[in-house]
C-alpha cells in the first residue's frame, strides 16, 4: 500500500482518490475514455435522429406521469367533474379519468399536451431522419441493418401513435377505432376470426380499451426500447458516415470528440426539444376531447382526421375506388383492404428492402462511409420524390374535406384530384428532380472549370465585355480549372472563399481589435484547409476511383 | 483471525495493483506518465483511441473583452432559464394558495384558463433558455477541435479464431453426426415452441356463434326511439329531416350496429324514389329508414343533404342517394346501406316489421353467406 501511494501519478485529490477507488472496482477508465474520444461529424442533419430520440425520452417520462391518473377502463360511469357542460353524461371511465386529469389534476392538462406533441415531434423527427439517411445514401453496406431497423422502429412508431389516441376513448378516436375494426374485419378469410381475437368478440366491447393500454405502455414501448438500444450500438459500432470534404475518407471520421463539445450540442439539443414541446404542450391546445364528447358509435363528426402520421392511410382509403372482388362462393375481398393492410403493407416492405434493392440493381456492394449528395445519385433522388410526392398527395387527400370546405372546392373534385394526381404527379416529380439533379451537377462542374462569377465586369481591348472567374484552384494554360468534382459542396459565392472579412463582434462598440481578427484569419487561412489542400483536398481517399465516392452503378449524367 | 485464514479465499489477496493490462501499461511507466502534462495525456488517450486532434483554434483569450461578453452572455441565459423555472413553480404552487384559482369553470376567472399557458410557458422558455445557454457556451467558450478518429474494417484474425471456436464446439458436440438427435432435438424445439404460444389461444373466439355480425336488436315490433328514448310518429318529423333512432331494448341508444336513420322524403324525392328491388314496401308513407352505419369502414354517416338527397361519410366521403335504395354514388363504399323495413303499430308510433335482411356495417369476406 505503501508502494502505491509513493507511486508517481497517484491522486493527490480527494475526488482523484476517489475516481481510483471506483475504477478499481469497476475498472471503467478504459471504456470511459474511449466513449469520450469518440469523434461525432459535424454536420446539422445529423441531429435529426437525436431529435427522434430525445422525443421518445420525453413520451416515456410523460406517458409515466400520465399512467398515474388514466384508467384504461370501458365500463359506463356518469360524469361529476368539475367541466360543467359534460356534467350528468354518460361515458366509459377511460373517458372520464382523461378528463379528469385534464381538468382536476394540476398541471395535468400541460403534461398531456406535451405528450401528445413529443407524439407527433417523434414521429416527424423518425420520417426526416429517415429522408436524409435515404437522399444521402447512408443506408448502403454496411448500414442495412440499421435502417431495418428504423423502418420497424418507424411502424412501431405509428402503431404507439394509434393505440395512444385512442385511449381516451373521445367521438374522435373512437371513429378512429371504428375504421381499425372495419380494417381487421377486411382482412381475407380470417377477418372475422381476427376481429373477434383482438376485440374480444363483435365490435365495440369492452376489452379494447385495456388491450390498447397495455400493448401502448408496456409491450410496444419495450420493443421500441431494445431495437433503439440495438440501433444506437449499431451506430457506434459501425461508426458515423459523412459528407465528402476535407481531409475526410472511407475510413475516418472528421469532427468534435464527444467530451465536452458534443456532449454540450447534444445536452442542448435535450434542452431544446424538451423545451419546444413544453412551450407547445402549454400554448397550444391539441385533441380538446371534451369538446368531442364521448364515444357513441351513432355520432360523428365533420372534418374528423387522425393524427398527422395516419393521414396518407385515411387519404389512401378516401381514394380507392370502389372495387369489392366477389369470388365464387359468395366470398367478398372488401375494397377497404387494398389501401389500408395491401397498400401500407407493401409501402413498408419496398422501403425496409430499399438497400436491397438498389444493390440489387446497380451492383453496388461495396462499403461506403462517405455519403453521396443527392445530386450525384439522381435516379435515387428521383425516386424519392417521386415516393414523397405519392405520400404527399395521399396525405392531402387525407384532409381532403378539409380543403374543399374552406377553399370551397368540390369534394368530389378533389377526390379525383387525389386519384389522378397520385397516379400523374409522381412521374412528374421523377422527372423534374432528375432534371434538376443534373443542372445543378453541371452546375458545379462548370464553377470548378471556369470559376465562381465574381460580378466584375471587364473590357477588353477589344471592346467585348467578360465577367471575370475566380478560379478555385489551379488552372491549365487555358484558364480553366483542374479540380476534379470530389462529392463534395462547391463553393459558388466569393465570401464562401473568404471573399468577405469576418464582421468584427460587439453589439454597441468593437470589443475587438480589427489587426487582431484580421491576423486571426490569416492564421485560419493557413490552418487546416491549406494543409489538406496539399494532399489533394477534396477526395474520396480511394485514388483508385479518381477521387470520386463511388459512382454506384448509377446512370451518368453528360459532362461537359 | 488465525482459523479463517486457512479458509481458501481468505487469507492471502493483492493489496497492491495486479498485474497490468499489458499494452499501454508496459509502454508507459507510471513516471513517464507523470512527467507529462494534462494536454500531453488527453493526447496521448486520443492517439491510442485512434484518434488525431489535427487542429484547435482556443477560444477567446482568457480576460479579453471578447470572453467577458460571451461569459456574461452564457451566465444570462441560464440566469434566465432559473428565474423561468421558479416562474413556474410560483405559478404551480401559487395558484389556488396567493394566486386566483387555477380550476377551469365555465365562466371562472381569466386565470384558470392562463393557467396551463402559463406553466407551459415558463417551462419552455426555461427548457430553451438553458439549451441556449448551452449552444453559447460550446460556440462561444470552448475551444474549437477538429478530430479524426480512424474507421477500421473487421479483423481477419477475429473472424477466423472466432470461427474456429464455435465450429470446434460444434464438433464437440457431435451434432452434425447423431442424426436422430438432432432431428429430435428440432422436433422438440417447434413442439416447445408451439406450448411456449398455445395460451394465447385463449384469444381466439368463433365469430359464428350467435351470428352476432348478421343480426341487430332490432326485431318485428320493436319500437323507433330518438335517442333520448321518444318514441316518433308519422307527421313528427319535416319532409325532407332525419332523425337517428334506435331499438327500444336496453342500452340500444349505445349499440354499435343498430343506430339507423329516419328520413322523411320530400313529396318531389318520393315520386322520383326507386327502392331496392323487392324493397318498395320497406317504407311507410313518405318515411325511409337505413342503417347509419357505413358499408365501407362502419362511422356513422352523419351527413345529410337534402336539396341532393344524398348522405355523406365524414370518414371517407362515400355517398348514399336516398331516393334510389342508399346506392353509393360516390367514394369507396361498394354497398347500397341497408334499409329497415318500417309500419307503425296500434299506437301509431313507428315500428320495424323485422330486423335487416342483410348484415350491416362493413364489408367482410364471408359477409354474402351471413
Amino acid at each position: 500500500m505503501a508502494t502505491t501511494t509513493a507511486a508517481p501519478g497517484a491522486p493527490t485529490t480527494k475526488i482523484g482518490q476517489a475516481a481510483l477507488e471506483v475504477d478499481d472496482r469497476l475498472i471503467v477508465a478504459g471504456p470511459l475514455r474511449r466513449t469520450l474520444n469518440k469523434v461525432f461529424p459535424d454536420h446539422w442533419s445529423f441531429l435529426l435522429g437525436e431529435i427522434a430520440l430525445y422525443a421518445f425520452m420525453i413520451l416515456l417520462v410523460s406517458g409515466t406521469y400520465l399512467t398515474f391518473f388514466y384508467d384504461a377502463s370501458m365500463e359506463e360511469v356518469v360524469y361529476e367533474g368539475v367541466y360543467a357542460p359534460l356534467r350528468g353524461v354518460e361515458m366509459s371511465a377511460a373517458y372520464e379519468s382523461t378528463l379528469g386529469l385534464s381538468f382536476d389534476v394540476r398541471g395535468g392538462l400541460l403534461i398531456r399536451q406535451i405528450h401528445h406533441w413529443a407524439a407527433l415531434l417523434f414521429v416527424a423527427a423518425i420520417v426526416i431522419h429517415l429522408i436524409r439517411i435515404f437522399f444521402t445514401g447512408a443506408f448502403r453496406r454496411p448500414r442495412e441493418t440499421n435502417w431495418l431497423i428504423g423502418v420497424v422502429l418507424l411502424v412501431l412508431a405509428l402503431l404507439m401513435g394509434v393505440t395512444g389516441y385512442s385511449l381516451p376513448d373521445d367521438l374522435l378516436s373512437g371513429t378512429g377505432l371504428r375504421i381499425i375494426s372495419a380494417i381487421i374485419l377486411s382482412l381475407p378469410v380470417i377477418g372475422t376470426w381476427a376481429h373477434w381475437a383482438v376485440f374480444n368478440g363483435d365490435y365495440v366491447g369492452t376489452e379494447i380499451i385495456g388491450r390498447f393500454y397495455i400493448a401502448h405502455v408496456l409491450i410496444i414501448p419495450a420493443i421500441l426500447l431494445a431495437l433503439i438500444a440495438a440501433h444506437l450500438l449499431i451506430l457506434v459500432k459501425q461508426k458515423h458516415t459523412q459528407f465528402p470534404g476535407a481531409g475526410r475518407t472511407e475510413h475516418n471520421v472528421v469532427g468534435n470528440r464527444l467530451f465536452p463539445t458534443f456532449a454540450g450540442k447534444a445536452t442542448a439539443l435535450l434542452f431544446i426539444v424538451f423545451g419546444l414541446c413544453a412551450a407547445l404542450g402549454g400554448l397550444v391546445q391539441i385533441n380538446p376531447i371534451w369538446l368531442w364528447g364521448p364515444y357513441n358509435p351513432a355520432q360523428v363528426s365533420a372534418g374528423s382526421q387522425p393524427d398527422w402520421y395516419i393521414g396518407f392511410l385515411d387519404g389512401s382509403t378516401r381514394l380507392f375506388p370502389a372495387w369489392d372482388i366477389n369470388l365464387p362462393g359468395d366470398y367478398t375481398i372488401p375494397a377497404l383492404f387494398w389501401p389500408t393492410v395491401v397498400g401500407a403493407g407493401l409501402m413498408f416492405t419496398v422501403l425496409a428492402l430499399y438497400p436491397m434493392i438498389e444493390r440489387k440493381l446497380t451492383g453496388d456492394t461495396a462499403s461506403h462511409h462517405l455519403l453521396q449528395r443527392p445530386r450525384d445519385v439522381p435516379v435515387r433522388t428521383s425516386v424519392g420524390a417521386m415516393a414523397l410526392t405519392f405520400y404527399v398527395v395521399l396525405w392531402i387527400s387525407g384532409g381532403n374535406d378539409l380543403i374543399a370546405d374552406k377553399f370551397d372546392i368540390s369534394l368530389n373534385a378533389m377526390t379525383w384530384f387525389g386519384r389522378i394526381g397520385c397516379l400523374v404527379l409522381p412521374p412528374f416529380a421523377y422527372w423534374m428532380t432528375y432534371r434538376l439533379c443534373l443542372g445543378l451537377q453541371r452546375h458545379d462542374r462548370e464553377v470548378l472549370e471556369h470559376g465562381i462569377e465574381t460580378g466584375v465586369i471587364r473590357r477588353l481591348p477589344s471592346g467585348e465585355f467578360i465577367e471575370v472567374h475566380q478560379p478555385l484552384g489551379p488552372v491549365d494554360e487555358h484558364g480553366h480549372g483542374q479540380l476534379a468534382y470530389g462529392g463534395a459542396s462547391v463553393p459558388k459565392k466569393m465570401n464562401q472563399v473568404g471573399g468577405a472579412r469576418r464582421a468584427i463582434k460587439g453589439f454597441f462598440k468593437p470589443i475587438e481589435e480589427p489587426a487582431e481578427v484580421q491576423r486571426q484569419a490569416e492564421l485560419e487561412a493557413r490552418g487546416l484547409e491549406a494543409e489538406q489542400s496539399d494532399r489533394q483536398t477534396i477526395s474520396s481517399g480511394r485514388p483508385s476511383e479518381g477521387g470520386r465516392p463511388s459512382e454506384g452503378g448509377r446512370p451518368q449524367a453528360p459532362r461537359d | 483471525m488465525t482459523t479463517t485464514d486457512r479458509n481458501p479465499g481468505s487469507a492471502g489477496g493483492d493489496r497492491a495493483s495486479g498485474p497490468s493490462h499489458g499494452g499501454p501499461d508496459d509502454e508507459y511507466t507510471p513516471a513517464q506518465l507523470a512527467a507529462m502534462d494534462r494536454t500531453e495525456l488527453d493526447r496521448l488517450g486520443a492517439r491510442y483511441d485512434g484518434v488525431e486532434v489535427l487542429h484547435v483554434e482556443p477560444g477567446p483569450v482568457p480576460g479579453s473583452a471578447l470572453e467577458k461578453q460571451a461569459t456574461r452572455q452564457v451566465t444570462m441565459w441560464f440566469a434566465l432559464a432559473g428565474v423561468f423555472a421558479v416562474a413556474f413553480l410560483v405559478v404551480y404552487a401559487g395558484s389556488g394558495w396567493f394566486l386566483p384559482d387555477w380550476e377551469w369553470e365555465v365562466g371562472a376567472a381569466p386565470w384558470s384558463a392562463l393557467f396551463t399557458p402559463l406553466l407551459g410557458l415558463a417551462m419552455g422558455l426555461s427548457l430553451l433558455c438553458i439549451g441556449i445557454g448551452l449552444v453559447q457556451y460550446v460556440k462561444k467558450l470552448l475551444p474549437h477541435e477538429t478530430a479524426v478518429q480512424d474507421k477500421h474494417d473487421g479483423s481477419h484474425f477475429d473472424r477466423v479464431t472466432t470461427g474456429a471456436t464455435l465450429m470446434s464446439g460444434l464438433d464437440k458436440s457431435g451434432l452434425p453426426r447423431r442424426k436422430l438427435l438432432l432431428g429430435t432435438i428440432g422436433g422438440m424445439g417447434v413442439a416447445f415452441g408451439a406450448m411456449l404460444i398455445a395460451p394465447l389461444g385463449g384469444l381466439i373466439k368463433n365469430p359464428n356463434t350467435g351470428n352476432p355480425l348478421g343480426t341487430t336488436s332490432w326485431a318485428e315490433g320493436v319500437r323507433l326511439l330518438r335517442d333520448d328514448g321518444t318514441p316518433i310518429r308519422p307527421g313528427d318529423q319535416q319532409p325532407g329531416s332525419l332523425e337517428t333512432v334506435f331499438p327500444a331494448v336496453a342500452g340500444g341508444n349505445f349499440q354499435a350496429d343498430a343506430a339507423t336513420m329516419l328520413i322523411r322524403l320530400r313529396p318531389e324525392q318520393q315520386l322520383s324514389e326507386e327502392p331496392r328491388e323487392g324493397q318498395s314496401d320497406f317504407s311507410y308513407g313518405d318515411y325511409v329508414a337505413y342503417s347509419k352505419i357505413c358499408t365501407h369502414a362502419g362511422c356513422p354517416v352523419g351527413l345529410y343533404e337534402q336539396e341532393t338527397g344524398r348522405i355523406l361519410c365524414p370518414c371517407h366521403q362515400s355517398q348514399f342517394l336516398v331516393t334510389q335504395g342508399a346506392k353509393p354514388v360516390f367514394g369507396p363504399a361498394t354497398r347500397p346501406l341497408p334499409q329497415l323495413p318500417i309500419t307503425v303499430d296500434d299506437e301509431g308510433y313507428f315500428v320495424a316489421r323485422s330486423d335487416y335482411i342483410e348484415a350491416v356495417g362493413p364489408t367482410y369476406w364471408n359477409r354474402e353467406r351471413i
